[in-house]
């Protein structure tokens, strides 16, 4: 119930009362309990649905960051966060279209992780070094371009395969579009939608610690 | 029947009527640098390549229009902005110009005169005018003011615009039509037979339908008015169902669907009112074999073609760099083959 009144409060832009919902939930349960209990399921439900074709993507995109905003501003008032969850490498490879990356950013952040942006435009090679030499254990990529995704390829490959290498999941249109395009190109962790950077994360990274 | 041009068979399938055969469209925009064995970006810096590898790719494959069209992100270097090339794939828009919303207070709207990759597409459509005649159609294109925007600001900031300051938002709207409406109009003084309008925006996979209404569909209403010449409007491959309606209202002919979508439900929806332009997926075409491809159009053809108002093409309006040329022939011959009435079944 109150999931839904917190869902539906972000998808009409309702700031205030996403807020008060918030700020209820986190006085009742503490932090972690909020987070897991009212903002994971409604972020997960609203990428689902719009996976679905049920809503729009600037829904998604607004509803993310009005969480991410509710969010920072309760932790300000509470001080400032001490985190120490698992960080997360996050790019656009090769291409230059930063929304998909943006909202899977306002997405993690709002489910309790934190995020190591890389920007956009990188090549495997810099890439991988940068998420090798932060020792990330997970890198999510996200590409626009189809030849942006051809050369994931490269990425892997850069990345190795030694237990230390970050595991990287990918998303973006083409692998929407195409759903066959990650299995050819060898990658495993393939995203539909925001929603599954939140299970990628937790699948193998476990549930955060609190922000 | 008797034997049709390629112009009037597109014109005969946009009145709603089966032509000799179904028409289809190759959005060859890439290819063309591979047919002459230059790199993209040498292949746009001219016209006379774009139109050399144009009529020799028509020539080759039999498709039954001539795409004038280059790349995307020139219409955004005629604002000032930049374009990334790179070997393997179409030039995509770098840094947005416009770095805040302010900058929408102090808009000036470029001369068309003034830009060179501009003018290289319109001697494009002219070259190809006049080696081709008027036997064949020639394809523009012109991204709608309410679209632009994404490279122009970026989408997340367009965002911000579009749910946040309506003021500045119709702003911009009002330069993005001028320049629309000209560059539009341009293209068909040069030669171009119609224009594909591309308003990816305006699909329920990317805004809400009652923003749409009040922002992009007026716009297009407004824009569409301005253009003396006939428009397919074309969503990128994102859904149309739910704003099939709305396009219907704008005062376009056609609208390119999306290949997650059912042709026969498309058709239904659109009948009488718009034609319908698609929807083979362009991104599994990369790795499509001969069979595939073969099933995959007989499939479109059965589904699209009955009573008219279907012309055969790709869900995007390009197809991406790594489609094989044994893909296209492939294609291409299946619709020769498969393409006359009843199309697509076992009667040939
Ligand atoms: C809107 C649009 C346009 C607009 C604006 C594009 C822009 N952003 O700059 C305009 C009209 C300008 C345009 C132009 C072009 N476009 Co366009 N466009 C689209 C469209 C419809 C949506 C793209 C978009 O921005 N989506 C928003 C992002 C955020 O969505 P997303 O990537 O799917 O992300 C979601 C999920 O995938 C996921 N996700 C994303 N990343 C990640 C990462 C992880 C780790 C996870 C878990 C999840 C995840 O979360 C997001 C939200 O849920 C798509 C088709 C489509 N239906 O998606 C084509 C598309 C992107 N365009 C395409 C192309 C080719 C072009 C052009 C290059 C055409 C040309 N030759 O000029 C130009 C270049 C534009 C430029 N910037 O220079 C192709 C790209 C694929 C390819 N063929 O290479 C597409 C896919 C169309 C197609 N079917 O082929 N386009």
């Amino acid at each position: 119930m109150e999931v839904q009144a917190f869902q539906s409060a972000l998808l009409s832009m309702d700031r205030i009362r996403v807020g008060n919902l918030l700020k209820e939930s986190l006085a009742r349960e503490g932090r972690m309990q909020a987070i897991e209990s009212l903002v994971v399921p409604a972020m997960q439900a609203i990428g689902t649905e719009w996976e679905q074709g049920r809503l729009a993507l600037a829904q998604v995109y607004m509803s993310g960051r009005i969480c991410e905003q509710a969010l920072d501003a309760l932790i300000l008032e509470d001080g400032p966060p001490v985190a120490t969850g698992p960080r997360i490498g996050l790019a656009v490879f090769m291409d230059q279209h930063q929304l998909g990356k943006r909202i899977v950013a306002s997405v993690l952040k709002a489910s309790g992780y934190r995020v190591l942006d890389y920007g956009q435009g990188l090549d495997a090679e810099t890439l991988a070094r940068l998420a090798l030499a932060d020792r990330v254990p997970m890198l999510m990529v996200s590409v626009l371009m189809l030849h942006s995704a051809m050369h994931l390829k490269e990425l892997r490959q850069a990345l190795g395969t030694n237990p230390e290498a970050p595991v990287l999941v990918v998303g973006g249109a083409p692998f929407r579009l195409d759903p066959t395009l990650g299995r050819e190109l060898g990658l495993e962790a393939v995203g539909e939608s925001a929603a599954d950077a939140i299970k990628f994360a937790r699948q193998y990274l476990g549930v955060p610690c609190p922000i | 029947m008797p034997h049709m041009t390629p112009k009037e068979r597109i014109f005969t399938a946009l009145s709603h009527r089966e032509a000799d055969r179904v028409p289809f469209v190759l959005a060859l925009t890439l290819h063309g640098a591979k047919e002459l064995g230059l790199t993209i970006r040498q292949y746009f810096s001219s016209a006379a390549n774009v139109v050399e590898a144009q009529i020799r790719m028509q020539q080759r494959y039999g498709h039954d229009a001539l795409i004038g069209f280059s790349y995307a992100a020139a219409e955004y270097e005629a604002w000032g902005g930049e374009a990334i090339f790179v070997e393997d794939g179409p030039p995509n828009s770098g840094e947005p110009i416009f770095k805040n919303l302010e900058a929408l207070d102090h808009l000036e709207v470029p001369r068309i005169e003034a830009c060179p990759e501009l003018q290289t597409s319109l001697e494009i459509i002219r070259q190809l005018k006049s080696r081709a005649g008027n036997g064949i159609p020639i394809l523009g294109v012109v991204l709608s003011p309410f679209s632009l925007p994404v490279m122009q600001l970026g989408f997340d900031l367009y965002l911000d615009l579009l749910y946040g300051d309506r003021e500045r938002f119709w702003l911009l709207m009002a330069a993005n039509q001028v320049f629309a409406t000209a560059w539009a109009n341009a293209q068909l003084e040069a030669g171009a037979t119609a224009l594909a309008y591309y308003d990816p925006l305006a699909s329920p996979s990317m805004i809400p339908m009652d923003l749409y209404r009040e922002t992009g569909f007026k716009v297009a209403c407004d824009t569409l008015k301005q253009i003396s010449g006939p428009t397919i409007t074309n969503l990128a491959s994102g859904s149309t169902l739910g704003v099939i309606d709305l396009i219907a209202q704008t005062g376009t002919q056609a609208i390119g669907v999306s290949s997650l979508e059912d042709l026969v439900e498309l058709k239904s929806r659109c009948a009488g009112r718009l034609g319908v332009v698609g929807n083979l997926n362009g991104l599994a075409m990369v790795r499509w074999t001969a069979k595939e491809t073969e099933q995959a159009v007989r499939e479109a053809l059965v589904k699209g073609a009955p009573g008219g108002g279907f012309v055969l093409s790709d869900n995007h309006g390009e197809l991406p760099w790594g489609v094989p040329d044994e893909v296209i022939g492939t294609l291409a011959e299946t619709v020769r083959t498969w393409g006359q009435y009843p199309a697509g079944s076992d009667h040939a």
